[in-house]
């Protein structure tokens, strides 16, 4: 009786107790850690929203599991981040965190997702080093060499003999500048002029006299994203488009988020980069529609980072059966392949980095707005930071 | 050649600043008030500006004189309601109050306009290069030329010629004995402030295209305001505007012919005049 009694309550409280961890594991946590004010909320906004976007297009069920983003501001700053990933594994049990909206931010939280077993999944932040920092970072954005390598090479063989450069003095500019340099060089190119502007410059009419008095053939700039718009009316207000001087870099500088207020300065700027909101795929034009549809701006590369984030996660959760757990998510992400609003993109294996086509894009204007068209692809690019070694 | 058109570019920039920071030198110099929150209102007139052309579709020039009066008027309101408990304060009090005061306009214009910079429509004819005589000039640089150079003759007009002009220099020198004498010292003050807060709503419509607009405006060119305003020290509007010119040729030359180091020229300037004069170039050599 008494032996019936425990064996039917030590029953009851085994039912119970896997009844509770069933119940806890019916949601899987994504902390979501970007900027969503400061100079960078931009970055934060295009991410959250296509993130919303996505859900509500396939639902917020996966494999059985209820995915339930948490989104948290970390303006930009690397101890906001450090601080919020931290809060979100240990008191909010998150299965995830993603977003990063620059490097230091995604580094400070790499630390603690090595330690909690949790994937750290990059949406925005660009430099190399990122993924190497934790097994358990993977990255749905781009990296700064990708781009970077491309358009010096595309220079190289496209008739531009003599560049000048104009880059802010900061991490990313610098690796921009160093990878440009690398391959421009090596394809037999020469810089002629190298200048480099601090990252809080009110003027470049100096710096741009002084780009044009080198006569380049072109001039290759990287400034963050904001400042992209005031270097392209002044290059055209000094007359540099006049003299024949082209605009190349990376896509950052025109990114669609803000190409269409630059003005027809920005007109034949060519640059590398991932996404062009005028990327002539079905997929992209309906993800485009949509995207205007609900918060009626283009969406940039920004967006489709976190858009590609999420969707990595949903088919991670579809591939594990629903398991939630750290290792098992990064295992099936590694060598997932996908076609994406930006062109067939997947992860490599190995680096756990982003692969994905490179597009040479020049600067037109299509019914009224400024757009980049995409005229050249480099295919599958890996991480060019990375294959060096 | 080239020398011509950094000096161009650099009186063009100097000038900018100067109608930017000639707010700052009258509350500074004249008033004794320390406002860091200026750069606030010159953020207000270029957001101001920018609406009217980007939204409204007005010509620039008719936005431009609206710029001043929003600034101006934003100015009068918060002189009158805040400000004037503070001129009686400690220097620290004024400070802390205003830097709040810029953290507050930097967050509100956040959050209504976006963080991304803001651009305002040119007309076509004041985009480009017309050549001067074989020098290739900016046509919008030389319009600042001209905008702000008559506005300095004008403000050095209404300073030394006019009965107003010599109010406010009587209310500076001795509020005491110019209010026994009928002046109406708080009122004298409330109109200056709120035309040198319409100047700096000027200077930021005029400045969006070279400074760039967002909304950290206030932040980032606030120890350029101050710059400007310790080199020429602030006893009149001469000094101010010689050290913008300055300043504003210095500081282009210095990243033309040594970009490397091109940051530092204008903090390096600073410093040596500093040295020099303490006061600044023109500043009171007797403290009061």
């Amino acid at each position: 009786m008494l032996r019936n009694f425990i064996s039917a309550t030590v029953a009851a409280v085994g039912v119970l107790s896997i009844g509770g961890l069933a119940q806890a594991q019916e949601t899987v946590k994504i902390g979501l850690i970007v900027p969503m004010t400061g100079g960078q909320a931009s970055t934060g906004q295009q991410i959250n929203n296509a993130i919303k976007l996505y859900q509500q297009k396939n639902g917020d069920t996966v494999a059985g599991k209820k995915v339930e983003i948490i989104l948290k501001d970390d303006a930009a700053l690397p101890d906001n981040t450090k601080r919020l990933a931290q809060e979100l594994i240990v008191n909010e049990k998150v299965n995830i965190i993603a977003g990063f909206g620059v490097t230091p931010a995604a580094l400070a939280a790499a630390p603690l997702a090595t330690q909690a077993k949790v994937p750290e999944i990059v949406m925005a932040a660009g430099t190399s080093i990122i993924t190497e920092r934790s097994p358990y970072i993977v990255r749905t954005s781009f990296t700064l060499a990708q781009s970077s390598t491309i358009i010096g090479d595309w220079a190289a063989k496209n008739g531009i003999k003599k560049v000048a450069t104009l880059t802010s003095d900061y991490a990313p500019g610098n690796d921009a500048l160093q990878f440009f340099k690398e391959h421009f060089t090596a394809g037999g190119g020469e810089i002629v002029e190298e200048v480099k502007v601090p990252l809080a410059n009110p003027d470049f009419a100096p710096f741009l006299q002084r780009m044009k008095d080198s006569k380049p053939d072109a001039v290759f700039v990287f400034v963050p994203a904001g400042q992209g718009g005031n270097f392209m009316k002044q290059y055209a207000e000094r007359g540099l488009d006049k003299s024949g001087i082209k605009v190349i870099g990376p896509g950052d500088v025109m990114d669609d988020d803000l190409l269409n207020n630059m003005g027809d300065a920005a007109l034949g700027a060519v640059t590398a980069h991932l996404y062009s909101a005028a990327h002539p795929s079905a997929m992209n034009k309906e993800f485009v529609a949509a995207y205007k549809k609900a918060y009626n701006t283009r969406p940039g590369f920004m967006a489709v980072g976190g858009w590609d984030g999420i969707h990595l996660v949903y088919e991670a959760l579809k591939k594990t059966g629903g398991k939630a757990d750290g290792d098992s998510l990064i295992a099936a992400m590694k060598g997932m392949k996908w076609e994406s609003p930006r062109g067939p993109i997947s992860i490599d294996p190995e680096t756990r980095d982003i692969v994905q086509n490179i597009y040479i894009r020049k600067v037109e204007k299509v019914d009224g707005e400024l757009y980049n068209i995409e005229f050249a692809t480099f295919e599958a690019v890996k991480d060019p930071g990375k294959t060096k070694k | 050649m080239t020398l011509l058109t950094i000096l161009f570019d650099g009186v063009a920039y100097g000038m900018l600043l100067f109608v930017l920071a000639c707010g700052l030198a009258v509350t500074l110099g004249l008033m004794n008030f320390v406002n860091l929150a200026h750069g606030a209102f010159a953020m207000a007139g270029g957001y101001a500006c920018a609406i009217l052309v980007n939204r409204a579709g007005l010509p620039f020039f008719a936005a431009l004189p609206i710029a001043f009066v929003v600034s101006a008027a934003i100015g009068a309101v918060l002189e009158r309601s805040l400000y004037r408990h503070l001129y009686t304060r400690s220097h620290l009090d004024q400070v802390l109050f205003t830097i709040g005061l810029v953290f507050m306009s930097v967050t509100a214009m956040d959050y209504f306009m976006g963080s991304a910079q803001t651009f305002i429509h040119l007309p076509d004819y004041l985009q480009g290069q017309i050549n001067l005589f074989g020098l290739g000039v900016g046509r919008y640089r030389l319009m600042i030329i001209v905008i702000c150079g008559l506005l300095t003759i004008a403000l050095q007009m209404i300073l030394s010629k006019t009965r107003f002009g010599s109010r406010l220099r009587a209310a500076v020198d001795d509020p005491r004995a110019a209010s026994g004498l009928g002046i109406n010292v708080p009122q004298v003050f409330a109109l200056t402030f709120a035309f040198g807060c319409g100047l700096a709503g000027m200077g930021g419509a005029l400045g969006a295209e070279i400074l760039g607009l967002d909304p950290y405006f206030p932040l980032k060119f606030m120890i350029y305001f101050l710059i400007v305003v310790t080199v020429g020290g602030s006893s009149s509007i001469t000094g101010p505007f010689l050290a913008s010119l300055l300043l504003g040729i210095g500081d282009v030359a210095g990243k033309y012919y040594v970009p490397k180091l091109g940051a530092f020229v204008i903090y390096t300037m600073m410093i040596v005049i500093l040295i020099w004069r303490p006061n600044g170039l023109f500043g009171r050599t007797a403290a009061r």
